[in-house]
């Protein structure tokens, strides 16, 4: 191989490629994240199940043991983790690999330079977020069972509880992907704590929204997190005997906040990518 | 020389890029076309506006002002679809570090709608051409700048564009690198792909791009072909004899004589060179482009298929020892030696000759010869000033 080579007789490239079809572009895109995201599957499930199951087993096992907690407490409580992962899942899995791949290297920029609108490009990222999120809500229920041995089971509210974990993961995505694009790199790290902990502490991951009453204001408060709608949806759904919010409510507002937080997050993403 | 024909497949009109919170702007009114086979080089100083050029040319940068169209696509008004034409070999390594150097090809391809199949056998191909097949399912960490490189050129031809933009390909690469890299230009420009490329390695650039447009802070201030900016601000071509003279003959006399041969414009006395190229003070018409049979060579070598007939002939006189015969004065440590610069009207070579024969006739003996042409570079000097950005 040397400079002086005779040129190949190649495909004739002078002929303008036609364009190809935006659903095959998409696809394509799609699939290097799917590929990236099977190689990484351990990962998640470290990364996703630690913290909820280590929750549930403080919480029930630990706690339950010294009669501190209720036995009926587990059961109300795996519904929320349930949807604590669905949600923080997408998030982090969205946001973690964006800040590394707007970052120094930009190696983002060969998916942004396929020929695509940019806000695909963005879609896909959520699209693989939600997915991963819904992946950590099916693994934690029956690890979550597990270790607690018991769980609530009714597979008429099955649909219902996967809707809602696919609209928390959403939501989840947009979220992080809103805050990878927009946060410089040195502050990514302690914007996640400041937000992170209070979607989990305010998200009616371990109790009942209704029951909170008892504590008006917190109730506003906790009204105003998403992650509230998620937990509720998913506990009416496998708990119908528990109060809860209606599940239409949690509907309505999850959709309503998945639809602001794409335009959002999509906004973000098409500014930083293109400046 | 390549064919250019059909309509110019980019064409910058009045571009104008500020970014945000700066008060000037980075590119101020730039406009320029390329044809089809044509290789276009974009030149000036750091800090001149050419990334962003290419950013916005490659959808990368949202342009202030002005317009951009590639392949008839505004770039501003569908990027996506100018995104089908193009690639672009950035001036930083962002190779997808998740995936091996192969993945990286067949992915590429996939993004713009090549089937996967298909995708294999172009990364196959392009990885044997660019000599990366042994290293190809390596994890990309390992590679060096210079591998990155070659990936990321071979990456943007994936999808075979129409256009390929390169942000100094030859940054920090070895002579192989760079000769393998100027080599595979040409044939892409045989085939008809227009080429962009920025770089500060002119002087070899120079043997490659058929237009050149020279940018100082965002402007444009000038632009043609290499050999007529050469011609047309730094002067005429020059001849620099580094002799012997016969003992007794005068040096001063010996310089005249020559400066009375046909052609010759003005012969002058200069110092006799301890660093052959590069070091000569005072600017001006004075560069030296191939210097010596090794410089000489290595032009030959890169203009291969009709570039300067006049020094590969030179090269080639002073590669057998022709010239050589003062190697014994040489011995003396170059004592009484004599360096004089001839400005011609016309090729060196022709003037070659006769030159020899005035020596020859006073006794004088021949230690060195070369071809002195004022470079891109002098010309790059001269517009763009002494001063680092
Ligand atoms: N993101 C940015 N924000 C603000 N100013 C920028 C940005 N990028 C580049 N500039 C400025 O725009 C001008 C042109 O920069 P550009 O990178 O296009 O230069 P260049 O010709 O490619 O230089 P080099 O030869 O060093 O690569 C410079 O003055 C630079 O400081
Ligand atoms: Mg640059």
């Amino acid at each position: 191989m040397t400079a002086l080579d005779t040129p190949t007789p190649l495909r004739p490239t002078a002929t303008p490629p036609s364009r190809p079809g935006t659903g095959r572009v998409f696809a394509a895109v799609l699939r290097r994240d799917l590929m990236v995201t099977g190689r990484e599957l351990w990962v998640i499930l470290v990364q996703v199940g630690l913290t909820p199951l280590f929750m549930l087993f403080v919480f029930d096992t630990v706690l339950g043991s010294q009669g501190l907690v209720g036995r009926g407490f587990a059961d109300v409580f795996l519904p929320g983790i349930i949807a604590l992962a669905a949600l923080t899942t997408a998030l982090q899995s969205v946001a973690l690999p964006l800040v590394k791949e707007f970052g120094f290297t930009m190696e983002i920029e060969d998916r942004l330079m396929a020929p695509l609108p940019t806000g695909y490009v963005a879609i896909g990222k959520l699209v693989i977020a939600t997915i991963r999120g819904l992946l950590a809500a099916v693994l934690i229920y029956p690890l979550g069972a597990l270790m607690v041995g018991s769980a609530p089971w009714r597979p008429a509210g099955l649909p219902l509880a996967f809707v809602v974990a696919l609209l928390g993961a959403w939501i989840g995505g947009a979220i992080g992907m809103s805050l990878a694009t927009t946060l410089p790199v040195q502050r990514i790290n302690v914007t996640f704590s400041v937000i992170l902990t209070p979607i989990i502490w305010t998200g009616c991951i371990h109790y009942p929204w209704p029951r909170l009453s008892s504590v008006p204001w917190y109730q506003v408060v906790t009204a105003l997190n998403p992650m509230t709608y998620v937990s509720e949806g998913v506990r009416g759904a496998l708990l119908p005997g528990v109060p809860h919010l209606p599940a239409w409510v949690c509907l309505t507002v999850l959709t309503g906040v998945a639809v602001v937080l794409t335009w959002v997050s999509v906004r973000c993403f098409t500014r930083r990518a293109i400046q | 020389m390549p064919s250019r024909d059909g309509p110019a497949v980019v064409e910058v009109d009045d571009l104008v890029k500020r970014y945000p919170r700066t008060d000037t702007n980075a590119v101020d009114g730039l406009s320029f076309t390329v044809a089809p086979g044509e290789i276009f080089g974009l030149f000036g100083p750091n800090g001149a506006g050419k990334s962003t050029t290419v950013g916005i040319l490659t959808t990368r940068l949202r342009a202030t002002g002005g317009r951009a169209v590639v392949c008839g696509v505004d770039v501003g008004r569908d990027p996506a679809a100018a995104r089908a034409h193009l690639a672009v070999v950035p001036q930083h390594n962002n190779l997808d570090r998740a995936l091996t150097p192969r993945q990286n090809l067949v992915y590429h391809a996939t993004y713009h709608g090549v089937r996967r199949r298909e995708a294999h056998a172009r990364a196959a191909e392009l990885l044997d051409r660019f000599g990366l097949t042994e290293r190809a399912d390596r994890r990309i960490e390992a590679y060096s700048g210079g591998m990155a490189q070659r990936l990321m050129i071979a990456r943007a031809l994936t999808h075979e564009p129409a256009v390929l933009f390169l942000d100094e390909p030859t940054n920090a690469l070895d002579p192989q690198t760079r000769l393998l890299i100027w080599g595979q230009l040409r044939q892409l420009r045989e085939r008809g792909v227009a080429i962009v490329l920025t770089t500060h390695a002119m002087n070899e650039a120079a043997r490659v791009v058929d237009r050149v447009g020279i940018v100082d802070h965002g402007r444009l201030l000038t632009l043609d072909t290499p050999t007529a900016l050469v011609r047309g601000l730094a002067g005429d071509a020059l001849l620099d004899l580094t002799v012997t003279p016969a003992g007794g003959d005068d040096p001063d006399a010996l310089c005249a004589a020559l400066g009375e041969l046909p052609g010759v414009r003005k012969a002058e006395r200069v110092a006799t060179p301890t660093v052959p190229a590069g070091g000569r003070p005072g600017g001006g018409a004075a560069g030296l482009a191939g210097v010596g049979a090794g410089g000489a060579g290595m032009l030959a070598a890169l203009a291969a298929g009709g570039g300067r007939p006049g020094a590969g002939r030179l090269a080639a006189l002073a590669g057998a020892g022709l010239l050589g015969r003062g190697g014994g004065a040489a011995g003396n440590g170059g004592r009484g030696r004599l360096r004089i610069r001839l400005h011609l009207a016309g090729d060196p070579a022709t003037l070659l000759g006769p030159a020899v024969t005035v020596l020859t006739a006073r006794s004088a003996a021949v230690n060195a010869v070369d071809v002195g042409e004022p470079s891109l570079e002098d010309v790059f000097i001269e517009l763009t000033g002494r001063q680092p950005r």
